[in-house]
């Protein structure tokens, strides 16, 4: 017997579970990160060399490397990308050229983590000579946060309705002005969500910093874009892995600045773009 | 004459839009095109803008002269071109932002001006769509927050700000109730003293009210063009006469 009541009850019941099962893990990463954690953070930890070892001491090199590389991605993506989106979403005619830069931008996306950092130690490291610096780990997550930022600002221009542009033509504007006065600023929220995205991306990226930039141990800050920096993934991959004896609380506390520090750069964005969303009325 | 077509030919790919229009509009007077959906009448009104130029595949041929000159022509300036002639929309289309800035866009793209060089345009805009004494107290609120009828005042205020000579009105109370139709209809009658307004509606009703010349249009022919009063009460086409007695359409 068919008893759409009891079909409904039974598919409400699993599409509930599968969403619950999503949010379960996050919450449980969240709650065991920050439990194990948090006892180990103080204003020391935080603004110390790590010392003894990387045994104590704090993790503030780790801290301002990873900053000082998501800040050089961001410098490097976001111009590019938005500029690229731009001719791509509101320039190009649809050709085989357009298409094949289309489909690399997917597939840009696609490659393993670990391709870009070889890649950014052929390109930067070794062949433009930039050595293990920031300057080439920014330049290596830039080049793997570009089709994130890409294809979020081209959905983010494409919905700006073609009414506006419209518009802004029969009042005399060129293509240029009504992309910059109307079609950006309305555009500005999705792109900032590709941004939040990458950056995200870049600052709990391992594998593309490891050959390019990041530093085992050093006792002091980078003075210039050309030299090497701890990184905080990097610097918790060292101590789970690689010294022995580090106390679990501060790889819980290391993983615990990760996170909050990814987090509160999502943050700021996402208040940015919910001011413009309460304007938007469309 | 205002604006003149001789031998005006469209097409979109192999369809064709327009078929040998040969029509001249005089100046400060409102002139009508009715016809049914789909004979060309937006498209005629979007070859003296050249906002058809916008849709890929569009071929052109014929002679357009808006004050003598050939807008056809591929060396025609479409900035100075739809500065002077400025367009009203089926929906009322104001960008999402404050009323000011919305009004002032013209102005800023064309060239800087002062603070109150654009206060003065501002005013002057929207006296002209009798918009001022609402909104002068709301010049720094979003223009989405405003009634449909405003929003089209608006939208025609933000057109005026940068000083056409002609209006092309594109359906333009058909998204309004009777009431804010009429008011926008006596805002026509204000304006062609002016301006040259050409509007293009399904509303018969509507062209024989605010019209002074009316054009019917079919499959892309003009099969008519005359005084509106003559076109609605001694119609010389049997499919003239036809649609505005209702037979099709």
């Amino acid at each position: 017997m068919r008893n759409p009541q009891r079909t409904e009850k039974i598919a409400f019941f699993f599409l509930f579970l599968a969403t619950l099962v999503i949010a379960l893990p996050v919450g449980l990463v969240v709650i065991i990160i920050i439990s194990k954690g948090l006892p180990a953070i103080n204003w020391q930890f935080l603004s110390d060399i790590p010392r003894q070892g990387m045994r104590s001491g704090g993790i503030f090199p780790a801290i301002m490397g990873t900053v000082y590389l998501v800040t050089g991605a961001i410098i490097f993506a976001l111009p590019i990308g938005l500029l690229a989106a731009v001719y791509l979403s509101e320039y190009a005619k649809d050709n085989l050229l357009t298409r094949v830069i289309k489909l690399a931008i997917v597939n840009l996306a696609g490659v393993p983590s670990v391709v870009y950092g070889l890649f950014g130690l052929a390109l930067f490291v070794v062949f433009f000579k930039f050595g293990a610096s920031i300057l080439s780990g920014s330049l290596t997550l830039g080049i793997m946060i570009l089709p994130i930022i890409i294809t979020a600002s081209r959905e983010a221009l494409e919905s700006v309705p073609y009414s506006f542009r419209e518009v802004s033509y029969s009042l005399g504007a060129s293509k240029w002005q009504t992309i910059r006065h109307i079609v950006l600023p309305n555009a500005i929220p999705g792109i900032l969500t590709g941004t939040i995205l990458g950056l995200g991306r870049a600052a709990g990226e391992t594998a593309p910093i490891l050959f390019t930039v990041a530093a085992f141990y050093l006792p002091q800050l980078p003075k210039s874009i050309f030299d090497q920096a701890m990184a905080l993934p990097y610097h918790l991959y060292v101590i789970s892995t690689q010294v022995p004896n580090v106390d679990e609380k501060i790889r819980y506390a290391t993983a615990l600045v990760l996170l909050v520090l990814v987090l509160c750069m999502n943050l700021v964005a996402i208040l940015i773009r919910y001011q413009f969303r309460k304007r938007k009325k469309w | 004459m205002k604006i003149e077509t001789k031998n005006l030919n469209l097409w979109y790919g192999t369809f064709q839009a327009l078929k040998e229009v040969n029509v001249a509009f005089q100046e400060k007077r409102i002139t009508a095109i009715i016809g049914p959906s789909g004979c060309g009448k937006s498209t005629l009104l979007r070859v003296f803008n050249r906002m058809n130029d916008l849709i890929e595949g569009v071929r052109t041929s014929g002679e357009v002269f808006i004050d003598g000159v050939n807008i056809i022509d591929h060396a025609a300036d479409l900035v100075s071109l739809r500065k002077q002639v400025g367009m009203v929309f089926q929906r009322p289309n104001p960008f999402p932002l404050s009323v000011y800035e919305n009004i002032v866009f013209g102005q800023r793209i064309h060239g800087a001006m002062s603070k109150g060089a654009l206060d003065e345009v501002v005013q002057q805009s929207l006296e002209s769509v009798l918009l001022w004494d609402e909104l002068k107290d709301r010049l720094n609120e979003s223009a989405m927050g405003l009634s449909l009828e405003q929003k089209q005042r608006l939208c025609i205020a933000r057109l005026i700000a940068v000083q056409p000579d002609i209006v092309l009105m594109d359906e333009p109370c058909s998204t309004l109730d009777p009431q804010a139709t009429q008011r926008i209809e006596e805002l026509m009658r204000e304006l062609k003293k002016n301006y040259t307004i050409i509007i293009v509606t399904h509303n018969m009703q509507q062209a024989a009210r605010v019209s002074d010349d009316a054009g019917f249009m079919l499959l892309g022919e003009l099969v008519e063009f005359a005084k509106t009063e003559d076109v609605f009460t001694k119609p010389k086409d049997k499919r003239t006469e036809d649609y505005i007695t209702g037979k099709y359409g």
